[in-house]
C-alpha cells in the first residue's frame, strides 16, 4: 500500500476551508431575506456546491498528501484562529457532502414548498436547519483550537435539537428537550475543560498545545471531564439514552441527518482530542475503559435492536451499537511500548467505520421513512409483502444492513478488518471476540426485518401514498456508497493517515 | 489564601450544586436552572484563569474573557431553546415532563 509521510506542519494555505464553512451560511441569510418560496431552491442550489467545494479539499488533501491550512485574518495561533484539513478531516467532510446531498433530494418530496408559494414551518425550518448541519460539520472538521471547536459543537446542537421536534407532537418535542438537556451538560463540561487546560499552557490551538501538554493532574481532570461531556453527545452507552426516541421519531431526512453525522461530529473531537492534542495521557487504564464502554454498546445497543417492534426504533438502537465500534479504536491504536495513541491501521479503521456507517444508517433510515410512508406504520411485524411493493427501498436497508454487519466489500467489512486485525496484532482477542459478537447480533435483526419484509402479504397490501422513484433512488446511492467504501482497499485507502503526526504502513495483510 | 483562590472554589461549589441539582431533579424547568448554575460555576473558573494569567501591569489576561463572553451568550442561547421546546411541549401536552411513560402507552396502543 502506498504511503506518503505527511509532514505534520506541512500544509498549504487555502482559502476554500473558509468557503466549506461559509457557504451555508450565506444560504441561511439568503433564505431569510427572501423567505420561504426560495428556501428550498436555495438549499438545492447549494447541494452541489458544497458538495464541489468537499471534493476539492479532498482531492487536494488526498492526491497532494499534505493538509490545508488557512489562517483567519493573517493572525497566526496562538493570538489568531487557524483552521486545518488533514486525512481524516477531508475524509469526513466528503462523506457529510455526500449524505447531506442524498438527504437533500430525498427530503424534496417531504418538505417541498406549497404549490402557491406560501412558506411553511416545517420545510422552511427543515432547510435552513440542514444547511447549519452542513456548516457546523464542517467548522467541527476544519477547526483547530478548541474553542472555534466547542462553537462547532453548540452550533451543531442547535440546528440538531429542533430537526428532532420537525413535527411538533408532544412525543417528539419531549425526546428533542432530552436532547437538548443531555447536549448542553456535555457542552458545559468540555467547556470546564478547555478552561482547565487553558489555564494550564496558556493556548487553546491543537499544534502549540499537543506540544505543551504534560500528563498531570490538571490535563488528566480537564481531559476527563471534556470526554465525559463529548461521550453525552455522542450517545455512547450508557449515555445513550436521549438517542433512540429522537432519532426514531424525527421525520425520516432528519433521522439520517441525525444519525449519520450528528452523533460524529462530537466523535470527531474526542479523536482530535485524544490523537491530536495529548496522545500520550490517555494511558492504559483510559484507552481500556473507553473499550469497554464501546463493547456494553455494542451488545447492549443490537440486544435492544433485536427486541424492538418499530423498524425506525430498531434502526436507532443499532446506531447505539454502531457508536460502539468507533470507541474500540482507542484500546486498539494504543500502543503499549511508547504509551501513547498511535495513527495506525485502528484510527484509519476508526474513521473509515464512521463514513461506512454515516452512508449506511442514512440509507436505512431514508428506506425505513419510506416504508413508513408507504405503509402507514412501521411495525415489524406488518412488513409483509413491502419487499414486493418497495424492491427498491428494501435493497438499500439491505445493502446498508450489510455494511453495519460488515459482509465484504462494504465499507463496514473494510472498516472492521482493520480493527479485528489491529486487535489480534496487539492480542487484544477480548475486542475482536465483542466485534464478531456483534456482527452475529446485527445479522441477527437484519435477519428478522428482512424475513419479515420478503414473505408474501396475506391479503393485497394498500398503499397509504405512492412513494416517489427518486427518493427511492437516493436511499440506494447512499447504501451503494457504503457498499463501494469497501473497494477503496484497492487504492490508497490511507487518506486518514494523511498528515498524522507518526504514519504506519497498513494494508490489508 | 488570596482572591483568585475563593473565586475558583465559589466557582467549584457552584457547579457542584448546579450538577446535584441537575441529576435528582426530574423536572426539566429545574434541570434547565441547574445547567445555568454549572454553567454559571465555569464562567467563574474562566474569570479565575484570566486573574492568575494576568502579565505584569494588567488587570487580566484578556483572552479568557473573550472566551467566556461567548460562552455565555452560548449558554443563553440554549437556555433560550431549552425554554421555548418547554412551552411548547407544554403547551401540546399539557405537562412538562421528561417522563416517557406517555409515549410509551402511545407506542403500546398501536398494537
Amino acid at each position: 500500500m502506498s504511503n506518503v509521510a505527511g509532514l505534520p506542519h506541512a500544509a498549504t494555505a487555502s482559502a476554500t476551508l473558509v468557503l466549506a464553512i461559509i457557504f451555508p451560511v450565506v444560504g441561511i441569510l439568503l433564505s431569510f431575506v427572501l423567505g420561504g418560496r426560495f428556501v428550498e431552491r436555495i438549499a438545492l442550489i447549494l447541494l452541489p456546491i458544497g458538495l464541489a467545494i468537499a471534493s476539492t479539499i479532498f482531492v487536494q488533501v488526498n492526491f497532494g498528501y499534505h493538509s490545508l491550512e488557512y489562517i483567519v485574518g493573517g493572525w497566526t495561533p496562538p493570538l489568531g484562529i487557524a483552521l486545518r484539513a488533514d486525512g481524516p478531516s477531508a475524509a469526513m467532510m466528503m462523506a457529510a457532502a455526500i449524505v447531506i446531498c442524498a438527504v437533500g433530494i430525498f427530503a424534496r418530496a417531504d418538505f417541498r414548498t406549497a404549490a402557491d408559494g406560501s412558506e411553511t414551518r416545517a420545510s422552511f425550518a427543515f432547510w435552513i436547519l440542514l444547511l447549519a448541519v452542513w456548516s457546523a460539520m464542517n467548522l467541527i472538521f476544519v477547526g483547530a483550537d478548541l474553542f472555534t471547536l466547542y462553537v462547532a459543537l453548540e452550533l451543531l446542537t442547535f440546528a440538531a435539537v429542533p430537526l428532532v421536534s420537525l413535527d411538533g407532537r408532544a412525543e417528539t418535542l419531549q425526546a428533542a428537550l432530552r436532547y437538548l438537556i443531555f447536549a448542553v451538560l456535555g457542552a458545559v463540561f468540555y467547556l470546564v475543560g478547555a478552561a482547565l487546560l487553558y489555564g494550564a499552557y496558556g493556548t487553546l490551538d491543537i499544534a502549540i498545545l499537543s506540544e505543551r501538554v504534560r500528563a498531570d493532574p490538571t490535563t488528566i481532570v480537564a481531559g476527563a471531564v471534556m470526554t465525559a461531556g463529548l461521550l453525552a453527545k455522542t450517545a455512547l452507552f450508557p449515555l445513550h439514552l436521549w438517542l433512540p426516541p429522537a432519532h426514531a421519531g424525527a421525520p425520516a431526512a432528519a433521522s439520517a441527518v441525525l444519525s449519520a453525522l450528528v452523533v460524529k461530529g462530537s466523535f470527531f473531537l474526542l479523536v482530535r482530542l485524544w490523537f491530536d492534542v495529548m496522545p500520550g495521557v490517555l494511558g492504559m487504564a483510559g484507552t481500556q475503559i473507553l473499550g469497554i464502554l464501546g463493547a456494553a454498546a455494542i451488545l447492549f445497543g443490537n440486544v435492544l435492536a433485536l427486541r424492538q417492534p418499530r423498524l425506525k426504533l430498531l434502526v436507532a438502537y443499532s446506531t447505539v451499537a454502531q457508536i460502539g465500534y468507533l470507541f474500540l479504536m482507542f484500546p486498539l491504536a494504543f500502543s503499549a511500548t511508547s504509551s501513547t495513541l498511535q495513527s495506525n491501521s485502528a484510527l484509519t479503521g476508526g474513521i473509515l467505520q464512521a463514513i461506512s456507517h454515516a452512508t449506511a444508517k442514512g440509507a436505512m433510515f431514508l428506506s425505513a421513512g419510506l416504508m413508513y410512508s408507504a405503509l402507514g406504520h412501521d411495525r415489524i411485524s406488518g412488513l409483509s409483502g413491502v419487499g414486493r411493493l418497495l424492491p427498491m427501498t428494501v435493497v438499500a436497508f439491505t445493502l446498508g444492513g450489510v455494511s453495519l454487519i460488515g459482509l465484504p466489500p462494504s465499507g463496514g467489512f473494510l472498516a472492521k478488518w482493520l480493527l479485528l486485525g489491529a486487535a489480534i496484532a496487539s492480542g487484544q482477542w477480548w475486542w475482536a471476540a465483542t466485534m464478531l459478537a456483534g456482527g452475529l447480533l446485527t445479522s441477527g435483526y437484519m435477519f428478522i426485518v428482512l424475513s419479515r419484509a420478503m414473505t408474501p402479504a396475506h391479503k393485497p397490501l394498500s398503499l397509504q401514498a405512492t412513494v416517489p422513484r427518486y427518493q427511492q433512488a437516493a436511499a440506494l446511492a447512499l447504501a451503494l456508497c457504503s457498499l463501494m467504501l469497501g473497494l477503496v482497499a484497492f487504492g490508497s485507502f490511507d487518506v486518514a493517515q494523511i498528515s498524522r503526526p507518526t504514519t504506519a504502513s497498513i494494508g490489508l495483510q | 489564601m488570596n482572591a483568585a483562590t475563593w473565586f475558583g472554589l465559589c466557582g467549584a461549589a457552584l457547579g457542584g450544586v448546579g450538577l446535584f441539582g441537575f441529576s435528582t431533579n426530574p423536572d426539566p424547568l429545574r434541570k434547565i436552572l441547574a445547567f445555568n448554575l454549572v454553567g454559571s460555576g465555569a464562567f467563574l473558573i474562566f474569570g479565575v484563569i484570566a486573574k492568575r494569567g494576568a502579565a505584569v501591569g494588567l488587570g487580566g489576561d484578556p483572552v479568557p474573557q473573550a472566551l467566556v463572553i461567548t460562552a455565555i451568550v452560548v449558554a443563553f442561547a440554549a437556555t433560550a431553546l431549552a425554554i421555548a421546546l418547554l412551552l411548547r411541549l407544554f403547551e401540546e401536552a399539557g405537562e412538562a415532563t421528561l417522563d416517557s411513560n406517555n409515549s410509551d402507552d402511545i407506542r403500546r396502543n398501536e398494537f
